[in-house]
C-alpha cells in the first residue's frame, strides 16, 4: 500500500473538442485549446517548478518559479498564465532559467525558516521540493534581513494551525477560500513585504472561516497545516473512500498510518465533490475512534435491567429466540426493521432481505421515510423514477437557480461551493424559504428574489409561479407537445390557471408579495436553463409529496428537463439515503423501485432466494409505532438510526420502543433509542467495511476498509449472524458479491459491479446494457415512464394551524457544523461552533414576550414542552422560530408532531404551532431525560469487566 | 379513548388526506386512485381497520374515501 497523489497540472485543465499541438522541450503534444503552457508539460510527464499554481486555482503568475521560454517571444513568460498555442515552441528547463529559478527560491528561503527536520510539512512540503528541483545549496542574501520568522501561530481553529512565520503569501490559501470556498474569510492584508495572509475576525476561529480545509489543502508549505499532522507525523499509505455525511458523498483519501486515520483529504478525482471538502467530512471524523463507542454486544431482558455483555454467539441466539418467540405468540407480523441511509448499499439489501425472506413480511421501511420519502412518490408519479434527475456538475450550465427548502451552504456545503461559483458566474437566483438563509446575501452572491414564504404554503407558492407561467404564455409548448402527455397538461394548465392560484390570491396564505413572485416566475421560465434544488423544507410537510409533483410540474411546463443545466433535484439528507430506497427499503418496492405486487419481479427474487415473498406491502415506521401502541407490533430491528431522538412526537415514538418485547439497536453508540433496546448489536464506522454508498444524483462510490472493526464484525456481518441464528443463511463472503446479487435483480443496476466501479471510478445509476457507463442526466429524450405526467397539486392547509395560545410557527433544520441527530458530530471538536440547539426568534417576536438573547426559553406545542436558549435573529422572519436538532436533551421532536405527509407519512417537521416564554428551568421532559439517559445505559461491570 | 380507537381515527383522518389529494380528479378516476394508493401502500391489516370503520357508520369519512373504501374488495 502506498498513498495515493493525483497529478496537479498546475491549472486547470481546459475540456473542449477544439486542439492545439506545440513542443515542449522537444517533445509534440496536443492538448484542448485553453490549456496553459504548465498543464501541457504536466500532461506529457514534465513538471515545470511552481508555487503559487496548483490545478484547483485560477492561474495567478505570481511566484515567477515557473518561467520557460518560448522561441519567437520575448523575456520569460510564466508558463501558468500563458495559453498553449498551436505551433509554439517551449523549453522549461536551460541555464537561464535554471539560474532565474534560483535566484526566486533563495529568495523565498531567506525568509524561510530551517526547520525542516522539525516542520510538520516535512516529506509533504511543496518549498522543500522546489528548493531541491532548483538544486538550492546556498541563500547569498543570508538570514539576518528582515523577515517574518517571528510571525504569529493561530492555533484557535480546533483541526488546523496557521503559522505566519512559514507563509510564503503564494495566495493559494486566500484564492482556495475565494474560488473553490466561495467564503471570502481570508484576504492578503498590507502591502510590499508587510503582505500577510488573514483572516477577517481576530483569529481564524473568531473570522468567516467555515473550516472547510481549502486552505489547508492549497497551502504548499507548513503554514496551514492539520492539527493531527503535527501530533502524528505524516501518513504512510491511503484510501479512497466515501464520506459517511451528508448525501453529496464527497470522495475522501483516507491518509492513514497502520489503522490510524491520520487526515481525511478529498479526492480530486471524485466526482461529486472534485477535491473540495467541509468541515465534517475533512475533519470530524474522530467519532470513529470515540471513548462512547460500544464494542461488544450486549443483552438484557427488561430496559430497566442493566445492560449485559456477551459473546456475538449470544448475542444472536437471544435475539433469534426473542424473534422467533415473538412471532410464534403475536404473528408473522409482528415483528419489523428499519434499514440505516448511514450503512451501505450492500447491508441495507441484505437488511431487507432478512424481513422480507427471514421475517416472512414486509415490513421494512428506512430513515428516508422520515426525510425524502415525498421525493420518491412525487418524482415517480410524474417522471417515471423515484430520484433526481442532473448530476452535480450540471449546475455550472445552470442559469437561474430555484432554490426550495433547501440550506445547502449548511447542510451540502461542498454543492453549495459549486453553486455559489455558478451564481458568482452569472446565474440568477430565487430562494424561497422562510429564512434568509446565507445564499440570500453572501459575498459575492444574492438573491435575485427572496421569497420568504410562511411554513405551510410550498404548494401554494408552487402553485401561483406556475399560475404566471401559464397565465403570461411562458409555457415551452414545444417541450410539453413532444414530452408530456397532453391530456394531463391539458387539465392542469386549466387548473393552474385559475384566479385561485394566482400571486394575488395566495398572497394571504404565502406571506409573499405577488409582484415578488411573478417576477420570479418570469425569470425562471425566461431566463435559460432553470434549475430547482430542494431539501426537507419542501418533503417534510403535509403536502410534501404534492409539493414534489409541483416542482416537477414546473419544470416540465418550462421545458427545463434531460439536459444540462436544468431539472429537479433533491438535495438528499444522508450519505446513503438515496441508496437506502434503491436497495428496497421501503415495505411496498423491492429493489429498484418495483411493487411487491408485482408477480414477475417477486418471482425473479422468489427463485433466487428461495422462499416465498409476500405480495402485499408491510408496516411504515409510523405504522409500526402505532401498532406497537396499540400492542400488535413487538419486535424491531434497528440499523444505524436513532428514532426516539430524530422521529416526531418523542413521546409516541418513547410510546412504542416500551410497547415492545423485543428491540435490537445496531449503532456505534448507546444513542436514545438504545436506552429503549433489549439486544445491542455494536456497529462499524465508514472506515471499517467495504461497500457502496448512493448520493444524491444517483453516484455509486465505493467505501473502503481502512481498519479492522472495531467490534469484529463489519455491519453486513451482524446482519447476516442474526439471520442464519434465525434459520435464514445468506451466504456472502465479501459485500462485492451482495452487489453482484443486486445486480442480477435490478435492471438499473445490471452494469454494476466492484470492478467496474474500480474501473470507472463511480457510476451514476442506471447503469446497465443501455448505458454502461451510467446515467449522468436523466430523461434526456422521455421520461422514463415514457411521457412526462402533469399531476394537479391543489392547495391543502395544514391541519397544524396557529392560534391565540400557540401563536408562533416552529420551523426545524441543520446547521454546518452539526449533522442530524449528532451522533457523530457532537462526538468531536465541531462542539467548539454548536455546543447545544438554540432557538431562533425574531426581535419582534422576543421583545413582546420579554426575551433576550441567551434568555432560557420555554418552547411548547400542542403536544410537549422543552426549554432552549434564545437567539436573537432578523433572519427569521416574525412569527417564525427555528431550532435544530442536533442534541437529544434539546427535545426538539418532543414538540414536532406526528402530522404527515399524505402519501408517504414522511413527518411534518417544518410546521408546528408553538409559544415562547421566558423560564429559568428545564422542562419536566428533559429533567426525565436526564435521569432515564443514566438509568437506562447502565452496563453491569461485573460482566463487563469478567469480558475483558 | 382507547390506542386501538385513538389508532383507527388516525388511519381515518390519513384515509381523508388522501381523498382530498385525488379529489381534484374527475369523481370515478379520484375513487380509482384512492383505492390504489390504499392497496399500494396501506398493510391488508391497516386496509381492513378502516373497512371496519365504514362497516360501523363511518361517520368521519369523507364522501370519496367512504366510496373508496366500500369498494375494497379485496382486503
Amino acid at each position: 500500500m502506498s498513498l495515493i497523489k493525483e497529478v496537479d497540472y498546475g491549472t486547470k485543465l481546459a475540456a473542449g473538442a477544439a486542439t492545439v499541438t506545440l513542443t515542449i522541450d522537444g517533445e509534440r503534444v496536443t492538448v484542448a485549446q485553453g490549456t496553459s503552457v504548465m498543464a501541457a508539460a504536466m500532461s506529457m510527464g514534465t513538471q515545470i517548478p511552481k508555487l503559487c499554481a496548483t490545478d484547483m486555482l485560477d492561474a495567478f503568475g505570481s511566484c515567477r518559479l515557473c518561467l520557460v521560454e518560448i522561441e519567437g517571444r520575448r523575456g520569460t513568460p510564466a508558463s501558468c498564465t500563458t495559453p498553449a498555442e498551436n505551433g509554439m515552441v517551449v523549453h522549461t528547463q536551460n541555464a537561464r532559467l535554471a539560474k532565474l529559478r534560483k535566484g526566486v527560491m533563495e529568495l523565498y528561503i531567506s525568509d524561510h525558516p530551517l526547520d525542516c527536520l522539525t516542520c510538520p510539512a516535512n516529506g509533504d512540503c511543496e518549498l522543500q521540493d522546489m528548493a531541491g528541483a532548483v538544486g538550492l545549496r546556498d541563500v547569498r542574501y543570508g538570514y539576518k534581513g528582515a523577515n517574518h520568522l517571528d510571525g504569529a501561530k493561530d492555533e484557535s481553529n480546533p483541526y488546523f494551525t496557521f503559522d505566519e512565520s512559514k507563509c510564503i503569501v503564494c495566495s493559494r490559501c486566500v484564492r482556495a477560500c475565494e474560488e473553490v470556498q466561495g467564503t471570502f474569510a481570508l484576504t492578503i492584508q498590507g502591502r510590499g513585504f508587510d503582505s500577510k495572509v488573514a483572516s477577517g475576525g481576530v483569529d481564524f476561529l473568531s473570522s468567516e472561516c467555515v473550516s472547510c480545509g481549502a486552505c489547508v489543502q492549497a497551502c504548499p508549505t507548513a503554514t496551514l497545516t492539520e492539527k493531527s499532522i503535527i501530533e502524528m507525523g505524516q501518513p504512510e499509505h491511503s484510501k479512497v473512500t466515501t464520506c459517511a455525511y451528508c448525501g453529496v458523498g464527497c470522495s475522501f483519501k483516507a491518509e492513514m498510518q497502520g489503522e490510524r486515520v491520520v487526515r481525511m483529504v478529498p479526492y480530486k478525482d471524485g466526482k461529486a465533490n472534485e477535491g473540495h471538502s467541509c468541515v465534517k467530512g475533512r475533519f470530524a471524523y474522530g467519532y470513529a475512534t470515540s471513548k462512547d463507542r460500544i464494542t461488544k454486544p450486549m443483552i438484557r431482558a427488561a430496559i430497566t435491567d442493566p445492560w449485559r455483555e456477551v459473546s456475538w454467539d449470544e448475542a444472536f441466539a437471544y435475539a433469534a429466540s426473542e424473534f422467533k418467540r415473538i412471532q410464534a405468540k403475536y404473528g408473522r407480523d409482528s415483528v419489523g426493521a428499519i434499514t440505516s441511509s448511514r450503512c451501505t448499499n450492500e447491508e441495507v439489501f441484505v437488511m431487507q432481505k432478512l424481513v422480507r425472506a427471514g421475517f416472512g413480511n414486509n415490513n421494512v421501511d428506512t430513515c428516508a421515510r422520515v426525510c425524502h420519502s415525498p421525493t420518491g412518490y412525487g418524482l415517480k408519479m410524474t417522471f417515471g423514477t423515484s430520484a433526481g434527475t442532473q448530476d452535480f456538475k450540471s449546475v455550472e450550465k445552470s442559469d437561474v437557480i430555484l432554490v426550495i427548502g433547501a440550506n445547502p451552504t449548511d447542510a451540502h456545503p461542498v454543492f453549495a461551493s459549486r453553486m455559489k461559483k455558478r451564481l458568482r458566474a452569472g446565474a440568477r437566483l430565487i430562494v424561497a424559504d422562510p429564512r434568509r438563509i446565507d445564499l440570500v446575501k453572501s459575498p459575492h452572491v444574492h438573491a435575485d428574489y427572496h421569497l420568504p414564504l410562511l411554513p405551510g404554503s410550498n404548494v401554494a407558492m408552487i402553485n401561483a409561479l406556475a399560475h404566471v407561467i401559464v397565465t403570461e404564455g411562458l409555457v415551452d409548448e414545444a417541450f410539453v407537445r413532444e414530452r408530456c402527455d397532453l391530456a394531463d397538461f391539458e387539465s392542469w394548465a386549466r387548473f393552474i390557471a385559475g384566479e385561485e392560484n394566482s400571486p394575488e390570491a395566495v398572497e394571504p396564505i404565502t406571506g409573499v408579495k405577488p409582484a415578488d413572485v411573478r417576477a420570479a416566475a418570469r425569470l425562471f421560465a425566461t431566463g435559460g436553463n432553470g434549475a430547482i434544488y430542494y431539501g426537507l423544507g419542501v418533503t417534510e410537510h403535509s403536502q410534501g409529496s404534492t409539493m414534489v409533483m409541483g416542482m416537477a410540474n414546473l419544470a416540465m411546463a418550462t421545458g427545463n428537463l434531460g439536459r444540462d443545466g436544468v431539472g429537479v433535484n433533491p438535495l438528499r439528507g444522508q450519505n446513503n439515503v438515496q441508496g437506502a430506497c434503491d436497495m428496497g427499503s421501503f415495505p411496498h418496492e423491492l429493489s429498484g423501485y418495483r411493487h411487491v405486487s408485482d408477480e414477475a419481479t417477486r418471482e425473479m427474487f422468489e427463485s433466487l432466494w428461495g422462499v416465498k415473498l409476500d405480495h402485499e406491502p408491510g408496516l411504515r415506521i409510523p405504522n409500526m409505532l402505532d401498532e406497537a401502541v396499540s400492542g400488535d407490533f413487538k419486535g424491531l430491528y434497528v440499523q444505524g438510526e436513532d428514532i426516539a431522538q430524530s422521529d416526531p412526537d418523542t413521546k409516541h415514538v418513547v410510546a412504542g420502543l416500551e410497547g415492545m418485547e423485543c428491540v435490537i439497536v445496531q449503532d456505534l453508540f448507546l444513542n436514545e433509542t438504545a436506552k429503549y433496546a433489549h439486544v445491542f448489536f455494536p456497529g462499524a464506522s465508514f472506515l471499517e467495511k467495504d461497500g457502496t454508498f448512493t448520493n444524491a444524483e444517483r453516484r455509486i462510490n465505493r467505501v473502503r476498509r481502512v481498519m479492522t472493526p472495531m467490534a469484529g464484525l463489519a455491519d453486513w456481518e451482524v446482519t447476516l449472524g442474526f439471520a442464519k441464528a434465525l434459520g435464514f443463511e445468506m451466504a456472502y463472503a465479501h459485500p462485492s458479491e451482495i452487489m453482484d446479487e443486486v445486480a442480477q435483480l435490478t435492471p438499473g443496476f445490471r452494469g454494476v459491479s466492484y470492478a467496474r466501479l474500480d474501473e470507472l471510478g463511480s457510476v451514476q445509476w442506471p447503469c446497465n446494457e443501455e448505458a454502461p457507463l451510467g446515467t449522468p442526466i436523466m430523461h434526456v429524450d422521455h421520461f422514463v415512464r415514457g411521457k412526462g405526467r402533469f399531476m394537479i397539486t391543489q392547495f391543502v392547509a395544514t391541519e397544524e394551524r396557529t392560534g391565540p395560545r400557540f401563536p408562533l410557527l416552529l420551523t426545524t433544520g441543520r446547521i454546518l457544523s452539526q449533522y442530524n441527530v449528532g451522533a457523530q458530530t457532537r462526538r468531536t471538536l465541531n462542539n467548539v461552533w454548536h455546543e447545544e440547539d438554540v432557538l431562533e426568534i425574531h426581535p419582534f417576536d422576543a421583545e413582546s414576550r420579554g426575551i433576550r438573547d441567551g434568555d432560557l426559553v420555554a418552547l411548547a406545542s400542542r403536544i410537549g414542552e422543552v426549554s432552549l436558549r434564545a437567539s436573537i435573529s432578523d433572519r427569521m422572519q416574525p412569527g417564525v422560530v427555528y431550532t435544530t436538532f442536533h442534541h437529544p436533551n434539546s427535545g426538539a421532536n418532543v414538540v414536532t408532531t406526528d402530522n404527515s405527509d399524505w402519501a408517504t407519512n414522511c413527518p411534518e417537521y417544518k410546521v408546528t404551532a408553538v409559544q415562547a416564554r421566558r423560564t429559568n428551568q428545564v422542562s419536566d421532559w428533559q429533567e426525565q431525560d436526564r435521569e432515564t439517559g443514566v438509568s437506562l445505559r447502565r452496563i453491569a461491570r461485573e460482566a463487563a469487566d469478567a469480558a475483558e | 379513548m382507547s390506542d386501538a380507537a385513538t389508532h383507527a381515527e388516525k388511519l381515518v383522518s390519513m384515509a381523508n388526506q388522501i381523498a382530498q389529494f385525488f379529489k381534484s380528479q374527475p369523481h370515478d378516476e379520484a375513487v380509482a386512485s384512492i383505492m390504489d394508493h390504499l392497496r399500494s401502500f396501506w398493510t391488508p391489516k391497516m386496509r381492513r381497520q378502516i373497512a371496519e370503520y365504514l362497516a360501523a357508520g363511518g361517520q368521519s369519512f369523507d364522501p370519496l374515501t367512504k366510496e373508496a373504501v366500500a369498494r375494497l374488495t379485496d382486503i
